[in-house]
């Protein structure tokens, strides 16, 4: 039953798979209109509400020529009459070529890759994993340092819980990064990942405070948004929550070729001043998910892309 | 309960087996968990079991002796979850026939209960399935949520 082809995890590609997928993408950025899925349905399956991630991946769909059916909100499907997972993915497996699937459990897009006949891509279960955001990512990184190989990458802000980050580190570590990490004490990174980091031989520094010291060597700063929801304590995150705000003043002593990553959505770890500054580059990194969601797509799918 | 006082001795004693399996070196409070973990109480084999048994190593171990059953190393390895410290011995003709040294299983398939409450396996009727990523500290994984519980953590599904 098991299609091997779905992606749940970036961890499952190899670093000539995500070379491969970027190059895909690269052709998508140069020609994003080619009718290459005529006739294919693209089910887009949204059990929480993401707007971005969705209307990247519609639009992905519809600019490859695929049909788009879907929801995107669980409220509206049959999972509010208490319909099963496996029942939803398998009816909508006899419809549709492909799954795109949103889900506010962790390891649901595994589980429906195990249950479906159609390949899954998971564009995000709970916590757990969103692969195609760090596609996007390290495309972002690629386009904008020529190279993956041998960079410094500052990450600020939520650590322990920021998927975007583990699933970045995890990426990366293919191609002999070294870092530094920027949090609150309570945001750190898990041991697990820095475990991660010291078996692969990865050189790694810790910071609980963003200065312009901490930054001045970064090819690449990625921030993070500090989540209200993940406080337990409300005066914990009252205390942390403006402490690390990205200004043009922090910028100026960076290297020429420093570019700022945000996974969007933003709240006010970047002044809005910076979005003029030459060196940010989050709106095109939310523009550059087009072509990586594209590449993927058509991965799955088994579609060369000429 | 097969348990005789050896008078002179002062000691107590459970019966010799025959031919079966016997897992020694159990904690007692882990006895009962032991039992359901290797699904005794569906067997239709003789079995004896000893409880609070005095131990100079665990304290008070608790001792399991199924008749005529053989158990492989893939079905005890679990005990291991358990009782890391239990030993393992298949009896043949009343003499120690071959002792099985315990690791932690490669995969464990529906023992054992995700503690993430926003994981698929407590939301959806499915079997749980966890990887053993670290044998030396006894580390799982959840297959699908991905989050690592300790042997000292794990819960059982029964």
């Amino acid at each position: 039953m098991a299609n091997n082809t779905s992606l749940v995890s970036i961890s499952q590609y190899s670093k000539e798979k995500l070379l491969e997928i970027l190059d895909k993408a690269a052709k998508f950025e140069k020609n994003p209109n080619r009718k290459i899925l005529d006739g294919k349905v693209v089910a887009t399956l949204f059990f929480e509400p993401s707007t971005r991630t969705r209307l990247s991946f519609e639009t992905a769909a519809n600019r490859l020529g695929a049909r788009v059916i879907g929801f995107s909100d669980a409220s509206t499907s049959s999972t509010s009459k208490g319909e099963t997972l496996k029942d939803t993915i398998t009816i909508v497996s006899n419809y549709a070529d492909v799954i795109v699937m949103r889900h506010f459990i962790e390891g649901a897009a595994r589980y429906a890759s195990e249950v479906s006949r159609i390949p899954i891509v998971n564009a995000g279960d709970g916590a757990n994993q969103h692969p195609t955001q760090t596609l996007l990512d390290l495309y972002s990184i690629k386009k904008t340092q020529g190279t993956l190989e041998n960079l410094k990458i500052a990450m600020v802000g939520d650590l322990k819980y920021g998927r975007t980050v583990h699933s970045l580190i995890n990426a990366m570590s293919h191609f002999n990064p070294s870092f530094k990490f920027i949090s609150p004490k309570v945001l750190e990174l898990p041991t697990s990942y820095k475990m991660f980091c010291k078996e692969k031989n990865i050189p790694f520094e810790e910071y609980s405070e963003l200065n312009e010291e901490v930054i001045a060597d970064a090819d690449i700063l990625y921030m993070t948004r500090v989540q209200k929801e993940r406080f337990t304590d409300l005066f914990e995150y009252e205390k942390v929550k403006n402490v690390y705000v990205l200004t043009n003043k922090l910028l100026e002593n960076t290297k020429d070729n420093l570019k700022i990553l945000h996974p969007l959505p933003r709240v006010g770890e970047i002044a809005c001043e910076v979005d003029e500054n030459p060196k940010a580059y989050y709106f095109q990194q939310a523009q550059n998910g087009l072509y990586a969601r594209q590449a993927v797509i058509c991965d799955v799918l088994g579609v060369d892309v000429d | 309960m097969a348990i005789e006082n050896t008078e002179d001795k002062k000691e107590m004693k459970v019966a010799k087996l025959c031919n079966g399996t016997v897992i020694d070196h159990i904690p007692s409070d882990k006895l009962f968990k032991v039992i359901a973990l290797l699904d005794l109480e569906e067997s239709k084999n003789q079995i004896t079991f000893g409880y609070n048994l005095d131990s100079k190593k665990v304290g008070k171990k608790a001792i399991i002796k199924i008749t005529d059953r053989f158990l492989k190393s893939e079905e005890v390895n679990k005990v291991a979850l358990l009782a890391p410290n239990a030993k393992i011995v298949i009896i043949r003709n009343y003499e120690v026939a071959e002792k099985i040294l315990l690791t932690f299983p490669d995969e464990i398939l529906g023992d054992v209960k995700c503690l993430n409450p926003k994981c698929i396996t407590n939301n959806e009727p499915m079997k749980t399935r966890f990887r053993c990523i670290d044998k030396a500290h006894g580390l799982f994984m959840c297959h699908y949520c991905e989050r690592v519980v300790s042997t000292e953590e794990i819960v059982l599904n029964k």
